[in-house]
Protein backbone atom coordinates (compact mmCIF):
# COMPACT_ATOMS: atom_id res chain seq x y z
CA UNK A 1 0.00 0.00 0.00
CA UNK A 2 1.11 3.32 -0.61
CA UNK A 3 2.13 5.45 2.04
CA UNK A 4 -0.11 7.86 3.71
CA UNK A 5 -1.65 10.73 1.31
CA UNK A 6 -1.17 13.13 4.49
CA UNK A 7 2.95 12.45 4.28
CA UNK A 8 3.22 13.22 0.65
CA UNK A 9 1.95 16.66 -0.14
CA UNK A 10 -0.28 19.49 0.92
CA UNK A 11 -3.73 18.50 -0.15
CA UNK A 12 -4.75 21.02 -2.66
CA UNK A 13 -1.31 19.90 -3.93
CA UNK A 14 -1.67 16.06 -3.78
CA UNK A 15 -5.62 16.02 -4.78
CA UNK A 16 -4.77 17.69 -8.27
CA UNK A 17 -6.35 17.29 -11.31
CA UNK A 18 -5.22 13.85 -12.16
CA UNK A 19 -5.45 12.58 -8.33
CA UNK A 20 -8.56 14.28 -8.36
CA UNK A 21 -10.13 12.10 -10.95
CA UNK A 22 -8.21 8.47 -10.41
CA UNK A 23 -10.01 9.25 -7.29
CA UNK A 24 -13.66 9.68 -7.85
CA UNK A 25 -13.01 7.11 -10.92
CA UNK A 26 -12.54 4.45 -8.14
CA UNK A 27 -15.63 2.51 -7.65
CA UNK A 28 -13.80 1.10 -4.95
CA UNK A 29 -13.64 4.33 -3.44
CA UNK A 30 -16.75 5.32 -4.15
CA UNK A 31 -18.51 2.78 -2.50
CA UNK A 32 -16.12 2.92 0.50
CA UNK A 33 -17.02 6.80 0.98
CA UNK A 34 -20.75 6.06 0.55
CA UNK A 35 -20.73 3.67 2.80
CA UNK A 36 -18.63 6.02 5.84
CA UNK A 37 -20.64 8.80 5.04
CA UNK A 38 -23.87 6.02 5.93
CA UNK A 39 -22.42 5.73 8.93
CA UNK A 40 -22.00 9.22 9.24
CA UNK A 41 -25.20 9.85 8.73
CA UNK A 42 -26.75 7.30 11.11
CA UNK A 43 -24.14 8.70 13.72
CA UNK A 44 -25.24 12.47 13.26
CA UNK A 45 -28.45 10.91 14.74
CA UNK A 46 -30.65 14.01 12.96
CA UNK A 47 -34.78 13.91 14.14
CA UNK A 48 -36.64 11.58 12.18
CA UNK A 49 -38.83 13.72 11.02
CA UNK A 50 -38.57 13.90 8.05
CA UNK A 51 -37.84 17.78 7.41
CA UNK A 52 -34.49 18.14 5.27
CA UNK A 53 -31.60 20.11 7.32
CA UNK A 54 -28.94 22.14 6.72
CA UNK A 55 -25.41 20.64 6.65
CA UNK A 56 -22.11 20.66 6.48
CA UNK A 57 -19.63 18.71 4.66
CA UNK A 58 -16.23 19.49 5.38
CA UNK A 59 -13.45 18.23 3.06
CA UNK A 60 -16.28 17.73 1.01
CA UNK A 61 -13.43 16.90 -2.42
CA UNK A 62 -15.64 15.23 -5.31
CA UNK A 63 -18.92 15.41 -3.29
CA UNK A 64 -18.97 11.68 -2.87
CA UNK A 65 -19.71 12.15 0.85
CA UNK A 66 -22.23 14.83 -0.42
CA UNK A 67 -23.99 12.44 -2.44
CA UNK A 68 -25.55 10.56 0.75
CA UNK A 69 -26.62 13.67 2.27
CA UNK A 70 -28.28 14.36 -0.77
CA UNK A 71 -29.46 11.20 -1.04
CA UNK A 72 -30.94 11.57 2.24
CA UNK A 73 -32.89 14.70 1.33
CA UNK A 74 -30.68 17.09 2.95
CA UNK A 75 -29.24 20.37 2.12
CA UNK A 76 -25.54 20.64 2.21
CA UNK A 77 -22.35 23.11 1.78
CA UNK A 78 -19.07 21.45 1.21
CA UNK A 79 -15.64 23.19 1.95
CA UNK A 80 -12.72 22.00 0.32
CA UNK A 81 -9.02 23.05 0.10
CA UNK A 82 -8.74 21.31 -3.80
CA UNK A 83 -9.80 23.09 -6.49
CA UNK A 84 -9.72 20.17 -8.98
CA UNK A 85 -11.93 18.47 -6.37
CA UNK A 86 -14.57 21.08 -6.16
CA UNK A 87 -13.84 20.93 -10.38
CA UNK A 88 -15.10 17.19 -10.33
CA UNK A 89 -17.79 17.99 -7.90
CA UNK A 90 -19.47 20.53 -10.42
CA UNK A 91 -18.86 17.98 -13.55
CA UNK A 92 -20.82 15.43 -11.14
CA UNK A 93 -23.47 18.32 -10.52
CA UNK A 94 -22.83 17.63 -6.38
CA UNK A 95 -26.14 19.13 -5.24
CA UNK A 96 -24.79 20.94 -2.29
CA UNK A 97 -22.84 24.48 -2.34
CA UNK A 98 -19.34 24.38 -2.49
CA UNK A 99 -16.74 26.53 -1.13
CA UNK A 100 -13.15 27.01 -1.64
CA UNK A 101 -11.77 26.96 1.95
CA UNK A 102 -9.08 25.65 4.27
CA UNK A 103 -11.11 24.52 7.32
CA UNK A 104 -7.54 25.23 9.10
CA UNK A 105 -8.62 28.95 8.61
CA UNK A 106 -12.08 28.71 10.63
CA UNK A 107 -15.36 28.24 8.92
CA UNK A 108 -16.91 32.27 7.81
CA UNK A 109 -20.59 30.80 8.91
CA UNK A 110 -22.66 33.00 11.29
CA UNK A 111 -23.33 31.59 14.53
CA UNK A 112 -25.54 28.58 15.23
CA UNK A 113 -27.68 28.26 11.96
CA UNK A 114 -25.84 24.81 10.86
CA UNK A 115 -27.75 21.50 11.97
CA UNK A 116 -25.28 18.96 11.61
CA UNK A 117 -21.54 18.63 10.16
CA UNK A 118 -19.96 15.40 8.74
CA UNK A 119 -16.11 15.35 7.21
CA UNK A 120 -15.14 11.74 5.57
CA UNK A 121 -11.73 11.19 5.58
CA UNK A 122 -10.39 14.50 5.59
CA UNK A 123 -9.30 16.31 9.46
CA UNK A 124 -6.57 13.67 9.60
CA UNK A 125 -5.14 16.69 7.14
CA UNK A 126 -5.08 19.38 9.76
CA UNK A 127 -2.35 17.24 11.66
CA UNK A 128 0.43 18.45 9.23
CA UNK A 129 1.97 21.55 9.13
CA UNK A 130 2.15 22.27 5.31
CA UNK A 131 3.42 25.35 5.75
CA UNK A 132 6.07 27.23 8.08
CA UNK A 133 2.87 29.25 8.98
CA UNK A 134 1.08 26.52 9.81
CA UNK A 135 0.96 25.10 13.28
CA UNK A 136 -1.48 22.10 13.95
CA UNK A 137 -2.63 23.27 17.37
CA UNK A 138 -3.72 26.63 16.08
CA UNK A 139 -5.59 25.05 12.95
CA UNK A 140 -7.46 22.64 14.86
CA UNK A 141 -8.18 25.44 17.41
CA UNK A 142 -9.53 27.82 14.61
CA UNK A 143 -11.30 24.87 12.70
CA UNK A 144 -13.07 23.55 16.12
CA UNK A 145 -13.89 26.71 17.79
CA UNK A 146 -15.82 28.37 14.11
CA UNK A 147 -17.38 25.15 13.87
CA UNK A 148 -18.69 24.89 17.54
CA UNK A 149 -19.98 28.33 16.82
CA UNK A 150 -21.72 28.01 13.50
CA UNK A 151 -23.70 24.72 14.86
CA UNK A 152 -27.32 25.15 16.37
CA UNK A 153 -27.49 24.03 20.08
CA UNK A 154 -27.77 20.39 20.45
CA UNK A 155 -26.19 19.84 16.96
CA UNK A 156 -23.72 16.81 16.52
CA UNK A 157 -21.05 16.48 13.90
CA UNK A 158 -19.02 13.75 13.05
CA UNK A 159 -15.84 12.65 11.44
CA UNK A 160 -14.65 10.04 10.02
CA UNK A 161 -10.69 10.46 10.70
CA UNK A 162 -7.70 7.86 9.90
CA UNK A 163 -5.64 9.41 12.63
CA UNK A 164 -2.19 8.26 11.96
CA UNK A 165 -1.49 7.55 15.72
CA UNK A 166 -2.71 7.73 18.82
CA UNK A 167 -1.37 10.56 19.71
CA UNK A 168 -2.75 12.09 16.56
CA UNK A 169 -6.53 10.93 17.22
CA UNK A 170 -5.52 12.80 20.91
CA UNK A 171 -4.85 15.87 19.43
CA UNK A 172 -8.10 15.64 17.57
CA UNK A 173 -9.81 15.20 20.16
CA UNK A 174 -8.70 17.06 23.26
CA UNK A 175 -8.98 20.19 20.37
CA UNK A 176 -12.54 19.20 19.87
CA UNK A 177 -13.09 19.36 23.26
CA UNK A 178 -11.50 22.36 24.20
CA UNK A 179 -13.90 24.28 22.02
CA UNK A 180 -16.40 22.98 23.99
CA UNK A 181 -17.97 19.71 22.05
CA UNK A 182 -18.98 16.75 24.27
CA UNK A 183 -18.23 13.14 22.64
CA UNK A 184 -16.02 10.74 21.81
CA UNK A 185 -14.65 8.53 19.33
CA UNK A 186 -16.63 5.64 18.15
CA UNK A 187 -14.34 2.38 16.56
CA UNK A 188 -16.18 0.45 14.24
CA UNK A 189 -14.79 -3.51 14.03
CA UNK A 190 -12.13 -2.25 16.18
CA UNK A 191 -10.49 -5.95 15.91
CA UNK A 192 -10.44 -6.32 12.36
CA UNK A 193 -7.70 -4.41 10.77
CA UNK A 194 -8.85 -4.24 7.02
CA UNK A 195 -12.78 -2.65 8.25
CA UNK A 196 -11.86 -1.05 11.51
CA UNK A 197 -13.13 2.82 11.15
CA UNK A 198 -13.25 5.35 13.56
CA UNK A 199 -15.63 8.12 13.80
CA UNK A 200 -15.85 10.95 16.20
CA UNK A 201 -18.89 11.96 17.71
CA UNK A 202 -18.57 15.05 18.80
CA UNK A 203 -22.19 17.05 20.31
CA UNK A 204 -22.52 20.98 20.51
CA UNK A 205 -23.80 22.50 23.92
CA UNK A 206 -24.34 20.93 27.45
CA UNK A 207 -23.74 17.36 27.92
CA UNK A 208 -26.97 15.66 28.13
CA UNK A 209 -27.99 12.04 27.35
CA UNK A 210 -28.41 12.30 23.33
CA UNK A 211 -24.07 13.65 24.09
CA UNK A 212 -23.27 9.87 25.21
CA UNK A 213 -21.13 8.29 22.75
CA UNK A 214 -22.80 5.27 20.78
CA UNK A 215 -21.11 2.29 20.41
CA UNK A 216 -19.16 0.96 17.88
CA UNK A 217 -20.29 -1.99 15.36
CA UNK A 218 -18.81 -5.86 15.97
CA UNK A 219 -17.08 -4.31 18.84
CA UNK A 220 -17.20 -7.99 20.38
CA UNK A 221 -14.99 -8.91 17.31
CA UNK A 222 -17.45 -11.04 15.71
CA UNK A 223 -18.13 -10.52 12.07
CA UNK A 224 -18.20 -7.64 10.17
CA UNK A 225 -21.70 -7.57 9.46
CA UNK A 226 -22.50 -7.79 13.69
CA UNK A 227 -24.29 -4.68 14.81
CA UNK A 228 -23.33 -4.43 18.73
CA UNK A 229 -25.21 -0.93 18.95
CA UNK A 230 -28.56 -1.63 18.24
CA UNK A 231 -29.49 -1.25 21.97
CA UNK A 232 -27.70 1.89 22.02
CA UNK A 233 -29.09 3.43 19.26
CA UNK A 234 -32.72 2.93 19.86
CA UNK A 235 -32.23 4.05 23.55
CA UNK A 236 -30.72 7.47 21.82
CA UNK A 237 -33.79 7.92 19.21
CA UNK A 238 -36.01 7.03 21.74
CA UNK A 239 -35.52 9.95 23.99
CA UNK A 240 -35.49 12.34 21.06
CA UNK A 241 -38.47 10.97 19.96
CA UNK A 242 -40.35 12.83 23.22
CA UNK A 243 -39.27 16.38 21.23
CA UNK A 244 -40.51 15.03 17.74
CA UNK A 245 -43.95 15.29 16.29
CA UNK A 246 -46.19 12.67 15.63
CA UNK A 247 -46.47 12.34 12.45
CA UNK A 248 -43.37 10.36 10.28
CA UNK A 249 -43.24 10.97 7.27
CA UNK A 250 -40.03 9.51 5.40
CA UNK A 251 -37.58 12.06 3.13
CA UNK A 252 -37.14 11.82 -0.35
CA UNK A 253 -40.48 10.25 -1.33
CA UNK A 254 -39.63 9.59 -4.95
CA UNK A 255 -39.95 13.38 -6.06
CA UNK A 256 -40.85 14.46 -8.99
CA UNK A 257 -38.01 13.03 -10.32
CA UNK A 258 -35.73 14.05 -13.48
CA UNK A 259 -38.41 14.45 -15.73
CA UNK A 260 -39.59 17.60 -14.04
CA UNK A 261 -36.67 19.00 -13.89
CA UNK A 262 -35.95 19.09 -17.03
CA UNK A 263 -38.99 20.25 -18.18
CA UNK A 264 -38.43 23.07 -15.52
CA UNK A 265 -35.48 23.79 -16.83
CA UNK A 266 -36.70 24.21 -20.53
CA UNK A 267 -39.33 26.69 -19.14
CA UNK A 268 -36.80 29.04 -17.53
CA UNK A 269 -34.75 28.89 -20.37
CA UNK A 270 -37.74 30.01 -22.67
CA UNK A 271 -38.37 32.87 -19.94
CA UNK A 272 -34.71 33.65 -21.42
CA UNK A 273 -32.71 32.88 -18.30
CA UNK A 274 -29.29 31.50 -17.99
CA UNK A 275 -29.86 27.69 -17.35
CA UNK A 276 -27.22 24.96 -16.99
CA UNK A 277 -27.25 22.43 -19.90
CA UNK A 278 -28.47 18.86 -18.65
CA UNK A 279 -26.19 16.03 -18.41
CA UNK A 280 -26.40 12.38 -17.50
CA UNK A 281 -25.88 13.81 -13.42
CA UNK A 282 -29.15 15.99 -13.64
CA UNK A 283 -31.55 14.72 -11.53
CA UNK A 284 -29.99 11.35 -11.40
CA UNK A 285 -32.31 9.05 -9.70
CA UNK A 286 -31.66 8.73 -5.97
CA UNK A 287 -31.58 5.17 -4.70
CA UNK A 288 -34.49 5.12 -2.49
CA UNK A 289 -33.91 4.13 0.64
CA UNK A 290 -37.09 3.65 2.68
CA UNK B 1 -23.51 29.64 -5.57
CA UNK B 2 -27.21 29.97 -4.09
CA UNK B 3 -28.28 32.59 -2.11
CA UNK B 4 -29.03 29.97 1.42
CA UNK B 5 -25.22 30.14 1.11
CA UNK B 6 -24.74 33.30 1.33
CA UNK B 7 -26.91 34.26 4.24
CA UNK B 8 -24.79 31.96 6.29
CA UNK B 9 -21.38 33.24 4.95
CA UNK B 10 -19.78 35.40 6.83
CA UNK B 11 -16.38 37.06 6.41
CA UNK B 12 -13.74 35.84 8.94
CA UNK B 13 -10.90 37.96 8.53
CA UNK B 14 -8.61 38.51 11.33
CA UNK B 15 -9.94 41.34 13.00
CA UNK B 16 -13.15 41.53 11.12
CA UNK B 17 -16.24 41.83 13.72
CA UNK B 18 -18.99 42.07 11.39
CA UNK B 19 -18.48 40.32 8.59
CA UNK B 20 -21.84 39.88 7.35
CA UNK B 21 -23.59 40.51 4.91
CA UNK B 22 -21.25 39.94 1.89
CA UNK B 23 -21.99 42.20 -0.44
CA UNK B 24 -22.64 40.63 -3.78
CA UNK B 25 -20.61 41.59 -7.09
CA UNK B 26 -22.78 40.00 -10.16
CA UNK B 27 -21.09 39.07 -13.37
CA UNK B 28 -23.54 36.08 -14.21
CA UNK B 29 -26.28 34.75 -12.31
CA UNK B 30 -28.03 31.34 -13.48
CA UNK B 31 -31.12 29.40 -12.46
CA UNK B 32 -31.35 25.84 -11.79
CA UNK B 33 -34.96 24.87 -10.75
CA UNK B 34 -35.42 22.39 -7.65
CA UNK B 35 -38.68 20.58 -6.02
CA UNK B 36 -39.64 23.25 -3.31
CA UNK B 37 -40.12 21.43 0.27
CA UNK B 38 -42.15 24.09 2.72
CA UNK B 39 -40.92 21.65 5.60
CA UNK B 40 -37.31 22.62 4.96
CA UNK B 41 -38.48 26.32 4.12
CA UNK B 42 -40.44 26.33 7.30
CA UNK B 43 -37.50 25.19 9.16
CA UNK B 44 -35.09 27.75 7.62
CA UNK B 45 -36.98 30.88 7.94
CA UNK B 46 -35.89 31.27 11.84
CA UNK B 47 -32.68 30.93 10.48
CA UNK B 48 -32.86 33.43 7.94
CA UNK B 49 -31.35 37.11 7.72
CA UNK B 50 -34.64 38.27 6.42
CA UNK B 51 -33.20 41.76 5.29
CA UNK B 52 -29.78 40.57 4.10
CA UNK B 53 -31.85 37.64 1.84
CA UNK B 54 -33.99 40.16 0.15
CA UNK B 55 -30.93 42.96 -0.46
CA UNK B 56 -29.04 39.80 -2.39
CA UNK B 57 -31.81 38.62 -4.32
CA UNK B 58 -32.18 42.26 -5.83
CA UNK B 59 -28.24 42.85 -6.73
CA UNK B 60 -29.02 38.92 -8.52
CA UNK B 61 -32.12 40.50 -10.56
CA UNK B 62 -34.70 39.30 -8.55
CA UNK B 63 -37.29 41.34 -6.64
CA UNK B 64 -40.42 39.74 -5.94
CA UNK B 65 -39.31 39.04 -2.12
CA UNK B 66 -41.04 40.91 -0.05
CA UNK B 67 -39.16 43.70 2.58
CA UNK B 68 -40.30 42.37 5.83
CA UNK B 69 -41.59 39.03 6.53
CA UNK B 70 -42.76 36.87 9.84
CA UNK B 71 -43.53 33.34 10.26
CA UNK B 72 -47.54 34.06 9.88
CA UNK B 73 -46.54 34.15 6.41
CA UNK B 74 -45.32 30.75 5.98
CA UNK B 75 -48.82 29.72 5.47
CA UNK B 76 -49.50 31.67 2.21
CA UNK B 77 -48.20 29.21 -1.17
CA UNK B 78 -47.26 32.41 -3.09
CA UNK B 79 -44.93 33.64 -0.31
CA UNK B 80 -43.19 30.23 -0.21
CA UNK B 81 -42.72 29.75 -4.10
CA UNK B 82 -40.78 33.62 -4.08
CA UNK B 83 -39.16 31.98 -0.74
CA UNK B 84 -37.60 29.06 -2.65
CA UNK B 85 -36.66 30.63 -5.64
CA UNK B 86 -34.80 32.94 -3.79
CA UNK B 87 -33.44 30.86 -1.50
CA UNK B 88 -32.46 27.86 -3.77
CA UNK B 89 -32.81 28.32 -7.75
CA UNK B 90 -30.56 31.52 -7.77
CA UNK B 91 -27.02 30.57 -8.42
CA UNK B 92 -24.33 33.48 -8.35
CA UNK B 93 -22.25 31.82 -11.06
CA UNK B 94 -19.21 34.50 -11.71
CA UNK B 95 -18.70 37.13 -9.74
CA UNK B 96 -17.17 38.26 -5.96
CA UNK B 97 -18.55 38.18 -2.17
CA UNK B 98 -17.42 41.62 -0.62
CA UNK B 99 -16.53 41.77 2.73
CA UNK B 100 -18.74 44.36 4.24
CA UNK B 101 -15.54 45.59 6.70
CA UNK B 102 -12.64 45.65 5.02
CA UNK B 103 -14.12 45.59 1.28
CA UNK B 104 -11.94 42.73 0.45
CA UNK B 105 -13.22 40.76 -2.68
CA UNK B 106 -13.40 36.90 -2.68
CA UNK B 107 -13.84 35.98 -6.30
CA UNK B 108 -16.63 33.46 -7.21
CA UNK B 109 -15.59 31.35 -10.51
CA UNK B 110 -18.31 28.74 -11.66
CA UNK B 111 -20.19 29.09 -8.90
CA UNK B 112 -18.19 28.21 -6.19
CA UNK B 113 -16.50 31.22 -3.73
CA UNK B 114 -12.78 31.15 -2.99
CA UNK B 115 -13.06 31.75 0.69
CA UNK B 116 -9.44 31.12 1.46
CA UNK B 117 -7.49 33.99 3.17
CA UNK B 118 -4.22 35.22 2.36
CA UNK B 119 -1.64 34.58 5.21
CA UNK B 120 -1.87 37.86 6.90
CA UNK B 121 -5.84 37.75 7.13
CA UNK B 122 -5.81 34.53 9.85
C1 LIG C 1 -9.93 11.56 1.11
S1 LIG C 1 -10.68 13.05 0.52
C2 LIG C 1 -12.36 12.81 1.02
C3 LIG C 1 -13.35 13.61 0.20
C4 LIG C 1 -14.81 13.35 0.48
N1 LIG C 1 -15.17 13.70 1.85
C5 LIG C 1 -15.17 11.90 0.21
O1 LIG C 1 -15.69 11.24 1.11
O2 LIG C 1 -14.95 11.44 -0.90
C6 LIG C 1 -10.08 14.27 1.66
C7 LIG C 1 -10.42 15.70 1.27
O3 LIG C 1 -10.07 16.58 2.32
C8 LIG C 1 -9.66 17.81 1.74
N2 LIG C 1 -8.89 18.60 2.69
C9 LIG C 1 -7.70 18.30 3.24
N3 LIG C 1 -7.27 19.30 4.04
C10 LIG C 1 -8.23 20.28 3.98
C11 LIG C 1 -8.36 21.56 4.58
N4 LIG C 1 -7.42 22.05 5.36
N5 LIG C 1 -9.48 22.27 4.32
C12 LIG C 1 -10.44 21.78 3.50
N6 LIG C 1 -10.36 20.58 2.91
C13 LIG C 1 -9.26 19.83 3.14
C14 LIG C 1 -8.86 17.35 0.54
O4 LIG C 1 -8.69 18.37 -0.41
C15 LIG C 1 -9.70 16.18 0.03
O5 LIG C 1 -10.62 16.57 -0.95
Amino acid sequence: MASRPEIQAPPEIFYNDVEARKYTSSSRIIEIQAKLSERAMELLALPDDGVPRLLLDIGCGSGLSGETLSENGHNWIGLDISPSMLDIALEREAEGDLLLGDMGQGLGLRPGVIDGAISISAVQWLCNADKSSHEPRLRLKAFFGSLYRCLARGARAVFQVYPESIAQRELILSSAMRAGFAGGVVVDYPHSSKSRKEYLVLSCGPPSVSSAVPSGKGEDGESASDDSSGDEDNRTVSISDRHRPKKKQKLNKRGKGREWVLRKKDQMRRKGNAVPPDSKYTARKRKSRF
Amino acid sequence: MRLLTHNMLSSNIKGVINGFPLGIVVEKVIEKPVEMNPDFLKNMFAKIEWKALVDASRSMGYTELPEQADSSMLDSVDFLQRFHHALLELHLEEGALVCPETGRKFPVNKGIPNMLLHEDEV
